[in-house]
């Protein structure tokens, strides 16, 4: 199955370059884009798998749960829009913004940037070869570059895309969506571990019923996460002839997704204790980055405000859910 | 450890023809001005009448075989029809648990005479179920049940105190969940029976909850007398039976919908007001991300598949939403100004809540079984 060869391949890929140091994974960055990672969400004819939309966000959700200090999603979106577009791929890392250069994943190791902004209904793209440019450095909370680039460089390509502008910002926090589901289960998963390890009072700390209790609701909040991921990815294919749902569902993955990420996040350093809360031990890269994603392109209330305002403004509510998920059953 | 996923059915069948053929049902038989207040009942609200209109409409024992009065249709079609019936808070209660609960453990486990007597006028909406497993010393400890039957010549002798049986003083049967072994054999010990409420020896008084309203009873039997053809299952497998039929009560719409009411009221009174709709948002996202596993839930178990694990889950989540949700709505629309339908609603919900995480398997146990799951215990 196509998905399992995905998933297998993305798998031995980021164990093979585990353990990541500070500085820029050049090998893993190669070995990514050798892959055709960067290109997962592109049909056949644009050059991509023409993956099933949840299959296609697998390595991404793999990155995310070793957590590789790439630019992937923010690749994956970038050549998404340049190949609707018809514009010229990326060649190397790549992100897009949809406001000026501020506070940009990976601005100093970034081949090309794209611009996305709102043309009435439609987006206008412009893409820039920033590397070596003027980037002013800044980072995460999970300790990630963030940089700034005071101004752009003439363009080397523009076009203007036939595509609803609310939906690349929403397609950006689906991705962020699918790396918090990726995170969230390697946290569930590592925790799960240590409190089978670790003993107190003479009892592995797995065996304390309120541990338990803690490690179940962390399980919830996890396959929540994971159905949350799914549901968004599943919605890409409404791009053209559904958008609206497309953005709602996208803003619905992100709220659940964030909020799980923050219950997991303070549960899993709850039951690590000190050991958990220190930079030798391999957790913080996780939780760091939940605490970065959950804010990125839309936190839980930006993206309740819009998907209750469309709701509320809608009618009865119980007729604008079928009708969101109606391509199931 | 494999993540716990939820992928959807494969057959992506389209049952908006059928959804729209319920909202058309629900149009013609709800009152046209049905209150929110009603609708705030959600499957407690109890009418026969109703019950029965829906049993013509094909609505009931929808995927049981039709010789036992079914309709041989697939457990995603009972999920859209639930589903639709549980979001306009139709008055389900009457035949409620004989449909979900009572009706599929007969069909299971229960004799062919037992199946030909009874499955049908379930499905026709006019018999009702109780299910007898709580006991005033036995909540969640279920196998700790000390109410017995002993055999006699001529079937089996019960007597003890079944207690929090919703539905008792209308129910037609019970479903009783006893011991007929030693109380040492904790699972091995124990029987299902049908017991038909008319019988001599059995009294049932009402239990009031805090709202005062009556749903819950206590029933005591008084060496009642059952027939032989009263044992359902086998004995000694009651533990086993009555395990087996979990994850189709736990992973069900009426498991994130008990609340929905309200919501629909925050949304008719907030829109336009940020913090309200923002509320409404969330809680809305909450909800499409459990009808996602709901769904995915159901294609397993059409798939034949056993995902207690995952119903487990669905419903702690969904309890956590239904019981958040009248602590948000009033938060951004308080009930001491607001219209009187709201106001309703919002008493209704409030008060009914704290029930949302002790039926059907407490918090506490859920969360038990979910660690066990994780290889915990």
């Amino acid at each position: 199955m196509a998905s399992d060869l995905i998933a297998d391949s993305a798998r031995r890929l980021f164990a093979q370059h585990g353990g990541f140091a500070d500085g820029w994974p050049a090998a893993l960055w190669q070995a990514i884009e050798e892959a055709g990672f960067a290109l997962s969400l592109l049909t056949e004819d644009d050059g991509g798998f023409g993956l099933d939309p949840d299959e296609a966000m697998e390595p991404l959700r793999i990155s995310a749960s070793v957590a590789a200090p790439v630019p992937l999603a923010e690749t994956m979106l970038a050549n998404w829009l340049l190949a609707r577009a018809g514009l010229p791929l990326a060649e190397g890392p790549a992100a897009v913004v949809f406001a000026a250069p501020r506070q940009v994943p990976f601005g100093r190791h970034l081949a090309l940037l794209v611009t996305c902004t709102a043309q009435g209904e439609r987006c206008r793209l412009s893409t820039y070869a920033v590397a070596g440019g003027d980037w002013q450095h800044g980072s995460s909370i999970a300790g990630e570059p963030r940089d700034d680039l005071a101004s752009l460089p003439a363009p080397t390509g523009s076009a203007t895309l036939h595509l609803n502008p609310q939906v690349p910002r929403a397609i950006a926090a689906a991705l962020r969506a699918q790396q918090i589901a990726g995170a969230l289960q390697s946290v569930l998963e590592m925790t799960t571990r240590y409190a089978g390890e670790r003993v107190q009072f003479g009892r592995a700390l797995g065996k304390f019923q309120a541990i338990q209790q803690y490690l179940a609701t962390m399980a919830a909040e996890t396959a929540a996460a994971g159905a949350a991921a799914q549901m968004a990815a599943l919605a890409l294919p409404l791009v053209d002839d559904h958008p609206d749902r497309l953005v709602l569902l996208a803003a619905a993955a992100k709220i659940r997704t964030g909020e799980a990420a923050g219950k997991v996040a303070e549960l899993a350093h709850q039951i690590h204790g000190a050991i958990g809360f220190s930079q030798e031990y391999p957790l913080h890269p996780l939780t760091r980055r939940l605490w970065t994603w959950r804010d990125d392109h839309g936190h839980e209330a930006d993206w309740a405000a819009t998907l209750g305002a469309a709701l509320a403004a809608g009618g009865p509510l119980w007729p604008q859910i079928t009708a969101l998920q109606s391509d199931r059953f | 450890m494999t993540a716990l996923t939820f992928p959807l059915p494969d057959q992506r069948t389209d049952h908006a023809a059928l959804r729209a053929e319920v909202r058309a049902f629900l149009r013609d038989t709800l009152p046209p001005d049905y209150p929110a207040a009603d609708r705030a009942r959600s499957w407690t609200g109890f009418d026969a009448d109703f019950s029965r209109a829906l049993g013509a409409a094909g609505y009931i024992g929808m995927t049981w075989p039709t010789e036992y009065g079914g309709h041989a249709r697939s457990p995603v079609e009972r999920h859209v029809v639930m589903e639709e019936l549980l979001a306009a808070g139709a008055p389900v209660a009457a035949h409620w648990i004989a449909d979900r609960q009572s009706a599929p453990m007969i069909l299971r486990n229960g004799t062919e005479d037992q199946r030909r007597t009874i499955l049908p006028r379930i499905a026709a909406g006019e018999c009702y179920f109780c299910i007898g497993m709580s006991e005033p010393d036995s909540g969640s400890d279920l196998a700790s049940v000390r109410m017995r039957a002993e055999r006699t010549a001529t079937g089996w002798r019960l007597s003890g105190t079944k207690l929090w049986t919703t539905y008792a003083h209308e129910s037609h049967y019970m479903i009783c969940f006893c011991r007929t072994g030693p109380a040492e054999d904790r699972h091995g010990g124990t029987s299902q029976f049908l017991i038909d409420m008319s019988l001599p020896g059995i009294t049932v008084r009402p239990v009031l909850d805090i709202a005062g309203e009556h749903h819950f009873n206590e029933c005591s039997f008084d060496g009642v007398e059952l027939p032989d053809s009263a044992l359902l299952g086998r004995e000694g497998d009651g533990w086993a039976q009555v395990m087996s039929e979990l994850s189709f009560e736990r992973s069900g719409p009426e498991r994130f919908l008990s609340s929905f009411a309200l919501l629909e009221e925050m949304a008719r009174l907030g829109a336009g007001t940020p913090a309200a709709e923002a509320s409404v948002g969330r809680l809305a996202a909450h909800t499409l991300v459990l009808r996602h596993m709901s769904q995915s839930i159901a294609g397993r178990l059409e798939r034949g598949e056993k995902p207690d694990l995952h119903a487990a889950i669905v419903k702690d989540l969904g309890a956590l939403l239904e019981q958040e949700t009248p602590e948000r709505a009033r938060e951004v629309i308080n009930p001491a100004t607001a219209d009187a339908a709201y106001a309703a609603t919002f008493a209704r919900i409030r008060q009914l809540a704290p029930c949302f995480s002790l039926r059907g398997g407490t918090r506490e146990v859920l969360r038990g079984i979910i660690a066990r799951g994780l290889g915990l215990r």
